[in-house]
């Protein structure tokens, strides 16, 4: 098993993508301190929808758009509670995620007539870079959303830090009130990027059963969504950290997949990506908690 | 109070006003889709109670009352413990090791695996808590993370160690006869699982209300440094709390697999989706923990009648579990309003 090869970066890309996408939408919403925790709900969701749409259309962008806008609307959900009542934003989340896995399985049933998984040869998967003229290695196979997703990181970073927009919802995060005292809608700003989250998390989803893969199955997420809470979690308000730490998901699931392929039962392979995300998690924690005690020495 | 005030405030209580309005946006979602709800809903009622479905009800609440213990728990100690299939399937898998490997005399056949199979549920759990009182990792989060490497290594134990050979079903050999739950009655979905998870309960909402214990675990969940200030060793408390609801959800992997069919099945403990209809039943008892057996039995017979409807009226039975979701956002956004309401 060789893990320098192209095929294998590729692999690593791929699993990042619909990770890094949802991710990124949850680092808006913690620079906005908003607790978003149904990222995994709202992935799915939009896995769905854009099966849907693509099937129901024949075209994998309009699939991409509508899972972007079902997408939304489902995450207003989260904002009208959440931001509007100030309702417990973790209740409401979990309530959620439970809605989208029932809603998608229902769904599911009453569109294609059966659960488990649905693929078919009708269904348009987004195009690879490659049939677009991009032939590079380590690209040339994967769908246009994925350097989309690696430039939002960059344009994520610009706007937090070079922008009177980007730099006032950090203030709205960071003090509520004084960001409240200054004139700023704090709600407004709450509101906003709970809905970018969502349109995010549609594109993830999409880019997961349009991009990664070409069918819809039951619970697709698997946990993506999560991982992406965590990725969150490790990365404060820093897009580079958070790409760092989607990729480090992506090493785990793309090397548990190589791992399968040499004999080992599935089960670790499924378990990797869990194991490593808590791993990394538990080491940062750690190491900010010495960096704490130094500084209070 | 008199009997319409009394009716009055049942009538107006978050549960009720959260069931019913999920029922009228199920209703609506059932029109939308074109299912008839006046088909639907006698189908549900039988599937749950009629035509001998109550054993299976039965069966399912036991498992799901042991699971809102193993989240309404923690949950009382400020600690979100959604983990609950991780550690489920840890307990069942023990427990079915347990009664397959160890040679044990009638009755310690029975109570042993039951034990173990807390055991395990319990140190899953409480892995959390530390991660969650020194590291501020929390538990919502890492509960969720151990879970599902829990779930993967049930599965690999009872697809290879553990696997009824020559079979290639995943799933362990019958258990032997002396560790089968004693059945009561005549039928053997009815079991001492039932009394036993009930006396739990009882001692649960016991210890909630009137011990030392209770009341730090409480203390602990509504303000943290209040109770560290008031003496309270919160990190222990997060800790027993954690491992105490992992304890039950163990418990009650343990009694789905001493029970019919008497065996390990890969996915059997984890498909019904006991974990998340006992949140929903919990979250639904709004922090009335005398209200949550109640709130099980509502939620298990939506649950159990979900398939029966799916049998009789072809509506899928996923359509409980969008119920279910919708009960605990709008048992939130009441919470919410009703704090709001001048007093």
């Amino acid at each position: 098993m060789n893990v320098f090869e192209w095929s294998f970066l590729a692999g690593v890309l791929t699993a990042t993508a619909p990770v890094l996408l949802a991710a990124l939408g949850g680092l808006l919403c913690q620079v906005a301190g908003v607790f978003n925790i149904a990222l995994e709900g709202q992935l799915l969701w939009g896995a769905f929808v854009a099966v849907v749409v693509s099937d129901l259309t024949g075209s994998a962008w309009t699939g991409v758009a509508g899972a972007v806008a079902a997408t939304v609307v489902f995450s207003a959900l989260l904002s009208g509670p959440a931001v509007a009542l100030r309702a417990d934003p973790i209740v409401v989340a979990v309530g959620l995620n439970l809605l989208a896995l029932g809603l998608t399985a229902f769904l599911m049933r009453q569109i294609f007539g059966s659960g488990g998984t649905y693929s078919s040869p009708e269904l348009a998967g987004l195009p690879d870079l490659g049939e677009l003229g991009l032939d590079v290695p380590v690209l040339r196979e994967q769908s246009p959303l994925v350097p989309v997703a690696l430039l939002l990181v960059a344009v994520l970073a610009f706007w937090l830090t070079r922008t009177r927009s980007g730099l006032r919802l950090r203030a709205v995060g960071q003090h509520l009130d004084a960001a409240q005292a200054v004139g700023l809608r704090v709600s407004g700003y709450q509101h906003g990027v709970t809905l970018v989250a969502g349109a995010l998390c549609g594109l993830a989803g999409a880019q997961l059963s349009l991009g990664n893969v070409t069918l819809f199955s039951e619970g697709m997420s698997a946990g993506r969504g999560w991982i992406a809470v965590v990725a969150v979690m490790l990365s404060g308000v820093y897009p580079g950290r958070l790409l760092l730490a989607c990729l480090l998901f992506g090493v785990a699931e793309a090397f548990g997949f190589r791992l399968q392929g040499a004999g080992l039962p599935q089960q670790a392979a499924d378990a990797a990506p869990y194991v490593i995300t808590l791993a990394a998690l538990v080491l940062a924690a750690v190491a900010r908690r010495r960096r704490r005690s130094y500084e209070h020495a | 109070m008199s009997a319409p005030a009394v009716a009055h405030r049942v009538v107006a209580s978050a549960p009720v006003v959260a069931v019913a309005g999920a029922l009228l946006l199920t209703t609506l979602v059932m029109l939308v889709v074109g299912v008839d709800p006046a088909l639907a809903y006698p189908a549900l009622v039988r599937g749950a109670v009629l035509d001998g479905n109550l054993e299976y009800t039965v069966a399912a609440f036991v498992p799901t009352l042991g699971m809102a213990l193993a989240f309404a728990l923690p949950l009382r100690a400020g600690e979100f413990n959604l983990g609950g299939d991780g550690q489920l399937a840890a307990g069942g898998v023990t427990a079915a090791a347990v009664a397959l490997l160890v040679p044990l005399p009638p009755g310690a056949a029975v109570v042993l695996p039951l034990i173990a199979g807390a055991v395990a549920g319990g140190l899953v759990a409480v892995v959390a808590a530390p991660l969650s009182t020194r590291l501020g990792i929390p538990a919502i989060v890492s509960t969720l993370l151990i879970s599902a490497p829990a779930v993967s290594l049930a599965s690999y134990l009872v697809r290879f160690p553990l696997a009824e050979p020559n079979t290639g079903i995943a799933q362990t050999p019958p258990l032997p006869d002396a560790a089968h739950l004693p059945a009561l009655g005549g039928s053997g979905y009815l079991t001492i699982g039932l009394p036993l998870i009930a006396a739990l309960t009882a001692l649960w909402l016991y210890a909630d209300g009137r011990t030392v214990l209770g009341y730090e675990i409480r203390a602990t969940g509504q303000n943290r440094e209040f109770a560290r200030y008031g003496g309270v060793r919160v990190g222990r408390v997060a800790a027993l709390a954690l491992a105490g609801g992992g304890a039950f959800a163990g418990l009650s992997g343990a009694l789905i697999v001493l029970g019919p069919p008497h065996r390990f099945v890969d996915g059997a403990l984890t498909a019904p989706g006991y974990t998340f209809t006992a949140v929903a039943a919990v979250l639904l008892a709004s922090a009335r923990p005398v209200v949550v057996p109640l709130t099980v039995a509502l939620l298990t017979f939506l649950q159990v009648g979900g398939q029966g409807m799916e049998r009789e009226a072809g509506v899928p039975s996923q359509l409980t579990q969008i119920v279910q979701g919708l009960i605990i956002v709008i048992v939130a956004v009441l919470a919410t309003l009703r704090a709001r309401r001048p007093r």
